[in-house]
């Protein structure tokens, strides 16, 4: 069913008493084309891309969750393209300008709001490193403005402007920047896939990547049986090392997790998506009014999925130096994910070593804004057997030919980037 | 999450900071470049029993290696590191 005016109006005066499933709940298959391990965003958006653009529609999407229960719901929303490198700009690049027209292409309201990112700075240092990526940016076609001290304050009241250790010097801008709804992308995507044919198919963990005489991947062992495939593809952050360790292949990847915050909910203050480089800090207001936010990873390599205290306290702070004002807004919940961080900060999108296994993995903490690019570029490798040009360099043999994607300089340790 | 140091006492976690993966070992300098890769790139990344560095910055500023569950962070093992354990890492 196609969501209309006409389909809300008409559904309005049954009392949306006939709506039906957003998508279907098959039973699996013995044998597909492509048997994608995952179904969060990347996966689920994988399918997607593989039927629209390439006509493969014989795809299963596996999930041993339900849909929305991993990291697509763990996140913090925000959707950016405002990097550094040339080698990861026209990837980020493009997966913002598919979330521009997302909502009308899945004929699905994904909410995305594009309320801008401000990344506000307070040393000189901190400055020169805005002004190089914004023209990084700009050199690539991006867009991105520098704004000085009181563009900034106009925009966000609540700064602490004139701290003393921290004073307000200026901020860079990427407005097309902004929010989208996380449920309603997985949600979208879900529903445009199984329209096209694409089983998804849910409570269902893979358990092993069976091989064929040539030792290539012939499909996937799962805990409602085998199910065979004429390719493999992995797209299951923060468990990658061991879905992959089931293909004894080992990766430059440890799994770290982050924290996230959302506040009770506040009258509208913030309109944007504000960074407190100082301090590492990233704030937004949702749609409901709560103010979501994080900081940065806690360190060492963790799959518990919940919080540790010196975390909170270290983004409590920040927050006390960077919106003072906030100081008596109370904390609501906060959750952590499991993300897996590679060593040099950039994701895997490529074939295996493996003939028949693909991998779109090693997101760190940045891998909602990149679920429609990198899904279109993981469904064009899958297709063709060969990368966009978008994605070629985040192929898993760049740490052994030494040309790691490191935008922060934090060398091989997963936990400086 | 706290560590008991041997030479401290039990601490919070904030005086220590994480110094990774303690399995990894150094390659010889003639070893091959796969050794090499291995070495500065591949994890093991296991979900459970992790064997860490950390180092107590806060405190006496002692290397430890650590025995914890990626899991439950449950702490099974801490020692001070030796000096043929420093050379292999």
């Amino acid at each position: 069913m196609k969501y209309s005016i006409t389909s809300l109006v008409k559904q309005a005066l049954q009392g949306h008493k006939g709506w039906p499933e957003a998508f279907r709940h098959p039973a699996p298959k013995k044998h597909y084309d492509v048997v994608i391990i995952g179904g969060g965003g990347h996966g689920l958006a994988t399918a997607y891309y593989l039927a629209k653009n390439h006509g493969i529609t014989n795809v299963a999407v596996v999930e041993k969750g339900w849909i929305g229960s991993g990291n697509v719901g763990r996140n913090t929303t925000i959707v950016r393209s405002n990097y550094l490198l040339n080698s990861e700009i026209p990837l980020l690049e493009w997966s913002l300008k598919l979330w521009e027209g997302l909502s009308e292409d899945l004929n699905y309201n994904v909410m995305f709001s594009q309320r801008g990112v401000l990344d506000i700075f307070h040393t000189d240092g901190q400055r020169d490193e805005a002004v190089r990526r914004g023209n990084a940016m700009i050199v690539n076609g991006v867009d991105a403005e520098m704004l000085d001290r009181q563009q900034v304050l106009e925009m966000m009241p609540m700064v602490d402007e004139n701290n003393g250790r921290f004073p307000v010097l200026g901020g860079l801008l990427q407005p097309r920047a902004g929010n989208a709804r996380h449920d309603a992308v997985v949600w979208g995507y879900a529903r445009g896939a199984d329209q096209m044919g694409v089983d998804i198919i849910q409570n269902c963990e893979v358990t092993g990547i069976s091989r064929g005489p040539n030792g290539e991947a012939t499909g996937v062992e799962t805990s409602r049986g085998r199910i065979g495939a004429g390719k493999v593809a992995v797209a299951v952050a923060g468990h990658t090392s061991q879905v992959m360790d089931m293909a004894g292949i080992k990766l430059p990847v440890e799994s770290h997790k982050l924290q996230a915050f959302v506040s009770e909910a506040v009258k509208p203050c913030i309109n944007t998506v504000a960074t407190f480089g100082v301090g590492h800090l990233y704030v937004s207001q949702s749609d409901k009014g709560g103010l979501v936010f994080g900081g940065m990873v806690d360190g060492y390599n963790s799959f518990a999925q919940r919080g540790n205290l010196p975390i909170v306290e270290d983004v409590a702070e920040a927050m006390m130096m960077f919106l003072p004002t906030l100081g008596r807004v109370r904390l609501l919940r906060h959750w952590a994910g499991v993300v897996d961080m590679t060593m040099d900060g950039s994701p895997l999108i490529c074939k295996t070593p493996i003939e028949g296994l693909y991998l779109s993995g090693g997101w760190n903490y940045t891998g909602f804004k990149a679920i429609p690019g990198a899904a279109w570029c993981f469904a064009h490798t899958v297709a063709n057997d060969a990368p966009h040009d978008f994605n070629a360099p985040f192929h898993l043999d760049r740490f052994a030919q030494g040309r790691p994607v490191d935008a922060t300089g934090g060398g091989p340790f997963p936990n400086h980037h | 999450m706290r560590i008991s140091c041997p030479l401290c006492g039990e601490r919070p976690l904030d005086e220590f900071i994480y110094r990774g993966d303690a399995t990894v070992t150094r390659p010889d300098k003639e070893a091959p470049m796969e050794q090499w890769v291995e070495y500065v790139y591949l994890r093991d990344n296991p979900k459970g029993i992790h064997r860490e560095h950390w180092r107590h910055a806060q405190g006496c500023g002692s290397w430890l290696i650590v025995e914890r569950n990626t899991v439950t962070h449950e702490i099974t093992q801490v020692s001070e590191t030796r000096p043929t354990q420093d050379a292999q890492t």
